[in-house]
């Protein structure tokens, strides 16, 4: 994957960060991401991302999980291997309710999570670059993609007019790799780190 | 941006004026400091019980279900009492993560992550009892519906006690990765400010790479919320099913229409002890004060006090039905066999009323609410209280039916299934102890979503707010973009 040179800001407050983020679309930069320690609601909204369909997948794997307890008992007991149980129905499907429903629930949560696993490139052993070790503490990162053109003293200090306290430049590979946080042999370099 | 605002009439969830970095040192703390001479102790405690469970599972094994009491007519006793509560006691776990998540509950961040520790810790107990009940233990695969040589055989599909199969493993790894996702954030966490380079490996591992990207928060949001509407109906189900177990037999005091909501009630009720139980001893130990408010502990309370009464409800709506029914097996059961103090089993209906319906009366004191004390005692009366109420469903039906010569001798359990209980509680704490010291025992993700609409410092701020005209409330408080 082709490294990427971005622009790294960080903000200590969330009050502060939605008119930077604001303020940075308007001047036309691209923001890579903003890294928070924690779901800060409408964030996704002022980066301009759209809604996440991962519910919809959810009921899709509900679904699925309905369909095969039905299919999978109803064979079972009506075709491959019918029981007689007290002279009752073969095909009894209120009986089956609470196995229909347990499996609906089984495929739908087991299938969401493995879906915003590979969505999201979640898996132990996955590595990914930290713009700042603070971002899961403390502290709001944004990272703005750089262009050809982008001026990079500019852009951090527009960043710093905004209220941003800490800025730096980084080069980065922006997917994942397999890898270990204890090495220190990620494929990535400090360009420059200006203090604030 | 949205106006956030609460209530001054609300308690603060987290006490002391706070910030992001405080929350992560107060939380992580635990975890990077050595453990005490305490933990060591009780954990040491914890894997002494489980190697007595360990052991009495093995002569239970080598011996057959012999080793235990259970004879005709009992057929089930401790073990079943045993699994029946354990299962019980998970239920907290998801309504705290689950249902309070979805009725906006803002209480729940702050017990939520210990309590699903607990459902998991619970639920593994809870499996061991039906599994080595089974006798040949070799042979617990066969519960499950896979292809096999022996016709193919399959299970009844129609039986409760499969739909517990499915329920209890349904509800076990859903409750596990609605947990684990939650802890994904927080291992990431302690990941990026470990000192070490094992702990940073191993929460690097934990972590699975977490950058906490916006558009990878926005997904974790959707996914909590569906997994908590998800594990809603299930929790209610699980124990549904459980009671289903009793409730479509014929034997009288299990043939009942009642059972359902009166064992979800049951349930909760013992579920929510045991959190109390469990969280003053985690506050205290690990000075998590003002995360663990004694606002939480009251609404855990206020929780206690309606379940234990809608429990009481079922018991005396199941008197009367005794009763009213006419039906003499039915009215022997319940007003010979259990509500007659010198029945053989008189004491243990008794020390059910007393310590599931008439003890936890005592909250609707608030003062009594906020005492840690007497919160702590009453949860261990409950947890007991709600034994004793599985122990005299199973028992007291089970130990003189229908027919008088098959009555059974008097049922009291041999030291090896007292052990194996022992040991289940030696399996609970120990993983409990690891989780205490390896775990983020709060959810420092959501605490800090909280954390800037609750608080003193917030408070302090909305009261200058509502002391100001309107007039300049608008114009300071809505944001133009």
């Amino acid at each position: 994957m082709a490294k990427k040179k971005f622009v790294v800001g960080c903000f200590e407050d969330e009050a502060v960060l939605f008119p930077a983020v604001k303020k940075v679309r308007a001047a036309g930069y691209k923001i890579h991401d903003v890294y928070t320690p924690f779901a800060v609601h409408g964030l996704d909204h002022a980066l301009g991302l759209r809604e996440t369909s991962i519910h919809t997948a959810g009921f899709i794997y509900g679904i699925t999980g309905t369909t095969t307890a039905l299919s999978t008992i109803s064979w079972i007991f009506t075709k491959d291997w019918p029981l007689n149980i007290g002279g009752k129905p073969h095909f009894a499907l209120p009986a089956w309710i609470p196995i229909i429903f347990e499996l609906t629930v089984l495929f739908a949560a087991v299938g969401m999570v493995l879906t915003f696993c590979y969505l999201c490139q979640l898996a132990p052993g996955v590595k990914k670059h930290h713009f700042h070790p603070r971002a899961t503490d403390d502290l709001f990162v944004m990272a703005i993609e750089c262009t050809d053109t982008t001026n990079t003293d500019d852009l951090q200090a527009f960043l710093q007019s905004n209220g941003a306290i800490e800025l730096s430049v980084q080069v980065a590979e922006e997917g994942w790799w397999f890898g270990r946080y204890d090495n220190e042999n990620v494929p990535f370099q400090n360009k420059e780190i200006v203090a604030a | 941006m949205h106006l956030k605002y609460e209530s001054q009439l609300r308690e603060p969830l987290v006490r002391g004026n706070k910030n992001y970095r405080q929350v992560t040192e107060d939380i992580v703390r635990p975890i990077e400091a050595k453990p005490t001479r305490l933990w060591y102790i009780g954990f040491f405690i914890a894997v002494a019980l489980l190697l007595f469970g360990v052991y009495s599972v093995y002569r239970e094994v080598t011996y057959g279900i012999g080793e235990w009491n259970l004879n005709k007519t009992v057929g089930w006793g401790w073990d079943i009492t045993n699994f029946v509560w354990w299962v019980g006691i998970g239920h907290a776990g998801t309504l705290i993560s689950a249902i309070l998540l979805l009725f906006r509950q803002g209480w729940r961040t702050g017990v939520n992550r210990a309590a699903e520790a607990m459902t998991i810790f619970a639920v593994m107990c809870a499996g061991q009892f039906p599994i080595f009940h089974m006798g040949r233990v070799w042979m617990a695969f066969f519960v499950l519906p896979y292809p096999n040589t022996r016709g193919p055989l399959w299970v009844n599909f129609n039986s409760p006690l499969l739909w517990d199969v499915f329920a209890i493993s349904t509800y076990f790894t859903v409750s596990l990765l609605f947990w684990y996702s939650g802890l994904i954030p927080d291992f990431a966490t302690v990941r990026d400010r470990a000192f070490t380079k094992l702990r940073k490996r191993l929460y690097g591992l934990a972590s699975f790479g977490w950058t906490g990207s916006t558009k990878h928060w926005q997904r974790h949001e959707s996914l909590s919320l569906v997994l908590a509407g998800l594990s809603t109906p299930l929790v209610l189900s699980v124990h549904t099913i459980v009671s289903f177990d009793f409730a479509t037999s014929v034997i009288p005091g299990w043939h009942t229409t009642i059972f359902p909501p009166y064992f979800v009630a049951g349930a909760i009720f013992s579920g929510f002890a045991m959190v109390q139980t469990l969280m003053i001893i985690v506050r205290k130990v690990f000075a998590m004060e003002d995360y663990v408010t004694l606002g939480h502990i009251e609404a855990m309370n206020k929780v206690i006090v309606l379940t234990g009464s809608i429990v009481g409800i079922a018991y005396l709506t199941e008197l009367f039905m005794g009763w009213y029914s006419q039906n003499k097996y039915e009215g022997y059961t319940f007003w010979y066999s259990r509500a007659y103090l010198f029945s053989p089993y008189g004491w243990s209906y008794w020390g059910m009323m007393a310590c599931n319906v008439l003890s936890p009366q005592i909250f609707w004191s608030r003062k009594m609410r906020r005492n840690v004390f007497v919160t702590f005692f009453m949860s261990i009366i409950v947890n007991i209280g709600m034994w004793f109420e599985r122990f005299v469903i199973i028992v007291t039906s089970l130990y003189r039916d229908y027919l008088p010569s098959s009555w059974s001798v008097y049922y009291s359990p041999t030291i090896w299934e007292i052990g194996f209980y022992a040991g289940t509680f030696g399996l609970f704490f120990t993983c409990f102890f690891l989780f205490a010291k390896y775990f983020p025992v709060i959810a420092i993700a959501e605490i800090k979503y909280v954390l800037k609409t609750t608080g003193d410092g917030y408070k302090e701020q909305m009261s200058a707010i509502e002391a100001q005209p309107l007039e300049a409330f608008i114009k300071d408080q809505t944001h133009h973009h």
